[in-house]
């Protein structure tokens, strides 16, 4: 049983979607739901716990050996995905229940929980597979249920940002697709420990420059890479609450993983940050995506916005953290993955209380809210507090790697840049503090509900990523060595 | 119970004082009484471990290991000893003050309000015991938050207003400056613990050693240097009890505590000396120090003086750290206390007028002398000590810094600190002559005729009066006892210096 | 030249597909008629697969006596994964394409991006 929990990892959301139409009925497909998503949780923390512990864990699957069959890698990098990915997903299925119920018509709801599930699959998959084209059906299969999930939102508008984001989606899975049809046009091998071992001589090819190329593309459109992240403001404002929790906690962070593991593992951080000027375009995107997005996100009225548009800007953290090209920037950029999920789903998980509860999420709307509402505001103002990077916070955790790395490295302007950016996100999060708690209830628009505060079924998921929040912000040993070992394996694999 | 656990009983107190508070939400005697309960419980906390420890004493404990060599601790030494029981002895009386003040003024939200003290109070501590730069810069952080509901007490757009420029140069420099000037230290000494000494002596060239102290000194906003004191005028739209606490004592003498421990802990006097890093600071501190007390000669508004007089009066501090001897250090040091001292006396007194009499404006306050004559003794011994005259015990803090000065042959500003005095004078003196001495304009008189007629006082309630005599008694007490405060910081004087002195 | 014309005839018309595509799909405002064009995007790429499996002379991978030279089957696989893929793709977008139909009245995107902007 041990020994199989790689492969159950993924199997068991994939197998529970469909049985999701089976159950039909709404509460019944919840608690299902929740049962697995707990059950997966459980597994992606056991296998951290395993590879900590010791080697890392290679799955073959039906027991087809290496180069052949496909193979899942269990190491500290994606146990430490599978871990943020599964307990997102788990934290955020309790918050579903009214949640989602109050926002996704009733007939409709056991396919949500479907779609989530295979979402949830999909992106587990990525984050466990060692097989680069098993990595692109995952990355279609957390695609195309997104895109489902996205379209579920009220508005009207959701529908027309799922196409958008399907249209971008394609492309970029379909990049990825070109690229490694070339890789494996050159090697003849898809298994990613193989290609870079069959790579390694061929380096120089022009045809593994343009299979670099679309894969960085492609993957960069995933992870809304500054400036291919069109799609992600429209896609995380209007999908249902809990998808939006979902997405911003997990969706970026696992396609920033494949490029991750790509880049380190199958090119080689020789070939990337030697021969190919990566350092300079990372640096570049995550710089303009970090400044331009963060004033964007200043002048946005609706809560939801903003917080998108943060979350492109700190992609741009991340990839800066890629770009100094040594292993404390490597970690960095991990803890920050794993902080800003944090950070930001918790930061949704308020915001979906205030939907909940006043029907919208335009600034406006909420003025005055933290009287009625003020154990969601307090949440919101912690979560919010970690994002600025204020101590004690996990945030702060992110800062200090990020900082010490750029100033380990010698790039000064960039240690300033870092710290000057967190106060754009003073600012852009300072403004909804200040209209919930300043603003008088009478300046919402006439007609709005009174708003009461949120269900306890809500208010604790919200809590329990807040109060994470300030835990790995006190304590981030267990953060730390978690992605100070992945950081190493990173840089060591492709060297 | 060991020192360790006294230790984190005393920084836990007041976070458990503010969870108490706010369970006892709308029963105001209760809450009152746990605010008082804590304020007593903690400052007896901070006395038993003086006694305990003693002054030349150390004891350290680690909470929790935040990043690998990089643990959140708490130490002991005289410096924070000294802080620590001036800020817990001032929350007692001022949890009497506020209590009398907010009743009396019928303010709103008073849960939120006591909740938020205890904390900053607790946030205090934690700098005041920090065991190195890393606990202090969260607890600094956390007394920035914390006290940013307590400036935005009123709600209203101007409250609002002063907030943003408060939370905006606070985190700004915080985030920006101090924690860059951290990760920098960490990197080149890799370690963030208090060493007397230093620990920075040898680990960097001198021009790094120059910019790593802009960054600190700048990135510390609470010490007020200019031209980032504009928080603390700002901070002034907040209740009395919330300025005379957190901007007499805690929020601002963190700020130079920081500075102070900055200096003496992390760069050692030595190292200063030797690359000539405090020469500018010097300058600064003293521009500060004479352009802010020109300003609040031009204040009509009480608080609005007292408060640029805090950031000259903070300047003294700093400028005792950039001078960096023994005699400056000391004298810096002792500032903190009398400054708190008298300082708060100055906001106990400028609230009972505004609840008594309810005037802002000095101007408003001819002849309020024989209404209120307790409060306006007080005043003038709290004056006189911040001013740095007999008997206040501000004069010996400052005797020790000019002294310094001397020292250093930098008759400049020995020069400076003789025309700030004079100001000082000039800007306190008429406030007390004119109460006293000036008849009360006619047309002020209104309403409050009638006890005055009558030949009564119109003293603010005994909860607001009998704590801004007994701070007074404090100034004078001080400059009495000065003796046993310096014998207190001597070890840390002692160990500031690896040559002979 | 000619072998470069010639001889990689297969990737010139991937290449010029692909081309076809993407510029449809970048510049019809019509949601349908984006969709054809990402259909038309993904199949360059299918045949791109196909084409590198192909080996010349070769047959159906079936072992049977008399038989060496296969083409390799696994580009073929893969694709069939890819082709799935594209389907669904399409059949979501289409259905999305119906559910904007119902809900704005047009199916033309810069009046959808109109009435968005509108409210």
């Amino acid at each position: 049983m041990l020994a199989h929990l790689p492969v159950l990892q993924v199997i068991l959301p994939l197998i529970a979607a469909p049985v999701c139409i089976l159950l039909r009925r709404a509460t019944l497909v919840w608690l299902f739901a929740t049962v697995v998503c707990v059950l997966t949780f459980a597994i992606s923390v056991v296998l951290l716990v395993q590879v900590m512990g010791g080697e890392p864990i290679r799955y073959e699957l039906g027991n087809w050996v290496a180069p052949w069959g496909i193979v899942y890698v269990v190491d500290s990098v994606s146990a430490l995905i599978l871990v943020i990915v599964s307990g997102i997903a788990a934290v955020a299925m309790p918050f579903a229940l009214r949640s989602a119920a109050s926002e996704i018509e009733p007939d409709r709801l056991y396919l949500f929980y479907t779609m989530y599930l295979l979402c949830l699959a999909g992106l587990l998959g990525i984050a466990i597979t060692g097989d680069a084209f098993n990595l692109f059906v995952f990355l279609e299969i957390s695609s195309l249920s997104s895109y489902t999930l996205i379209s579920l939102g009220r508005n009207r508008k959701a529908l027309h940002a799922a196409f958008q984001y399907l249209v971008m989606g394609t492309i970029g899975a379909t990049l990825y697709l070109i690229g490694i049809g070339l890789l494996y046009a050159l090697t003849g091998t898809l298994n990613m420990a193989d290609l870079a071992v069959r790579l390694a001589p061929l380096l120089d090819s022009r045809i593994t420059l343009a299979a670099f190329g679309f894969i960085v593309v492609g993957l960069g459109l995933k992870l809304a890479m500054f400036p291919l992240h069109l799609w992600l403001p429209n896609a995380y404002t209007h999908s249902p609450s809990v998808v939006s929790v979902f997405l911003a906690g997990t969706a970026t962070k696992v396609s920033l993983y494949a490029l991750l593991r790509i880049l380190y593992d199958v090119f080689g951080v020789r070939f990337d940050f030697e021969q190919q000027p990566m350092s300079a375009l990372f640096a570049i995107v995550a710089v303009a995506g970090l400044v331009i997005c963060s004033l964007v996100a200043m002048y946005q009225q609706n809560v939801k916005r903003i917080l998108a548009f943060s979350s492109v800007a700190q992609i741009g953290y991340m990839l800066l953290g890629v770009a100094f090209a040594t292993a404390a920037g490597l970690q960095a950029s991990l803890l920050h993955i794993f902080n800003h999920a944090l950070l930001k789903s918790g930061l949704f998980l308020a915001v979906g209380c205030l939907v909940l509860r006043t029907g919208s999420s335009q600034l406006a709307n909420l003025s005055g809210i933290a009287r009625e509402m003020p154990w969601t505001m307090a949440a919101f103002v912690v979560c919010g507090l970690s994002l600025i990077g204020v101590p004690a916070t996990a945030g702060f955790i992110s800062k200090w790697y990020l900082v010490s790395a750029a100033i380990e490295k010698g790039w000064w302007p960039f240690a300033a840049l870092i710290v000057a950016t967190s106060l754009l996100a003073v600012i852009y999060i300072w403004r909804v503090i200040e209209v919930a708690y300043f603003r008088p209830a009478s300046d919402r628009p006439a007609g709005s509900p009174p708003a009461t505060e949120a269900p306890l079924s809500m208010l604790v998921p919200t809590w329990i990523i807040a109060a994470a929040n300030i835990w790995f912000g006190l304590d981030a040993s267990a953060p730390a060595a978690i992605t100070a070992r992945a950081a190493k394996a990173l840089m060591g694999a492709g060297g | 119970m060991t020192v360790e656990t006294l230790l984190l009983v005393i920084v836990g107190l007041p976070f458990a004082g503010a969870i108490l508070i706010l369970m006892s939400g709308d029963r105001p005697n209760q809450r009152e009484t746990v605010t008082i309960v804590t304020a007593v419980a903690l400052f007896a906390a901070v006395v038993s471990l003086v006694d305990r420890v003693g002054a030349g004493g150390t004891a350290s404990v680690t909470v929790v290991e935040t990043l690998p060599g990089l643990p959140i601790a708490f130490s002991v030494e005289p410096l924070g000893m000294m802080f620590a029981l001036v800020a817990s002895f001032l929350w007692i009386v001022t949890s009497f003050y506020a209590i009398g003040y907010m009743r009396a003024n019928e303010e709103g939200h008073q849960t939120r309000f006591y909740a938020c003290f205890a904390v900053a109070i607790g946030a205090t501590m934690a700098v005041a015991f920090a065991g190195n730069l890393l606990t202090m810069f969260i607890a600094y952080e956390i007394l920035t938050l914390s006290t940013y509901p307590l400036v935005t007490h009123h709600g209203d757009a101007k409250s609002v207003r002063a907030g943003r420029t408060y939370l905006g140069i606070l985190l700004s420099t915080s985030i920006m400056l101090l924690l860059t000037g951290i990760i920098v230290t960490w990197i080149l000494a890799g370690t963030l613990d208090f060493r007397p000494g230093g620990i920075l002596t040898g680990k960097a060239p001198d021009w790094i050693v120059i910019v790593l102290l802009g960054l600190y000194m700048y990135g510390t906003g609470k010490a007020a240097l200019m031209p980032i004191h504009r928080w603390l005028p700002a901070a002034m739209v907040a209740p009395t009890p919330v300025s005379a606490l957190l901007h007499a004592v805690a929020v601002v003498k963190t700020g130079v505590f920081v500075v102070l421990k900055v200096i003496v802990y992390v760069f050692g006097i030595d190292l200063l000396n030797s690359s000539g890093a405090g020469e500018w600071l010097m300058w600064i501190a003293t521009i500060t120090l004479v352009t802010a007390s020109v300003i609040a000669l031009t204040k009509n508004n009480l608080k609005a003086r007292l408060a640029y007089s805090t950031v000259s009066q903070l300047a003294y501090v700093v400028l005792a750290g950039a001078l960096a001897t023994q005699w400056s250090i000391l004298g810096g040091s002792m500032h903190i206390a009398m400054h708190a001292f008298g300082k708060i006396t100055l906001f106990f007194c400028a609230g009972a007028i505004y609840t008594a009499l309810h005037k802002t404006e000095i101007s408003d306050m001819r002849g309020i002398g024989r209404l209120m004559p307790f409060t306006l003794i007080a005043f003038l011994i709290g004056a006189l000590s911040v001013a740095g005259l007999p008997p206040g015990g501000g004069t010996w803090s400052k005797w020790y810094i000019a002294l310094a000065a001397a020292e250093t042959k930098h008759l400049i500003v020995v020069a400076a600190l003789m025309l700030s005095t004079l100001l000082n004078i000039a800007y306190f003196m008429p406030i007390v002559a004119n109460a006293w001495f000036v008849p009360r304009a006619a047309k002020s008189v209104g309403a409050m005729a009638a006890p005055v007629e009558a030949g009564g006082l119109k003293e603010a309630p005994l909860f607001c009066l009998i704590p801004l005599c007994l701070t007074a008694a404090g100034c004078v007490a001080l400059f009495i006892f000065a003796g046993e405060v310096q014998d207190f910081l001597a070890p840390m004087i002692d160990g500031l210096s690896t040559k002979a002195r | 030249m000619t072998d470069l014309i010639i001889g990689l005839y297969n990737y010139w018309i991937v290449i010029i597909l692909m081309m076809v595509g993407f510029y449809i799909v970048m510049s019809r405002q019509n949601l349908v008629k984006s969709l054809i064009g990402l259909n038309i995007f993904q199949t360059s790429v299918f045949i791109l697969y196909i084409t590198l499996g192909k080996v010349t002379g070769g047959t159906a991978p079936i072992l049977e006596k008399g038989i060496k030279l296969y083409s390799n089957p696994l580009p073929h696989v893969l694709i069939l994964t890819a082709i799935v893929v594209g389907v669904s793709t399409t059949a979501l977008g289409l259905a999305l394409v119906v559910r904007i139909k119902e809900a704005y009245g047009t199916i033309e995107e810069n009046e959808i991006n109109r009435m968005d902007n509108e409210s």
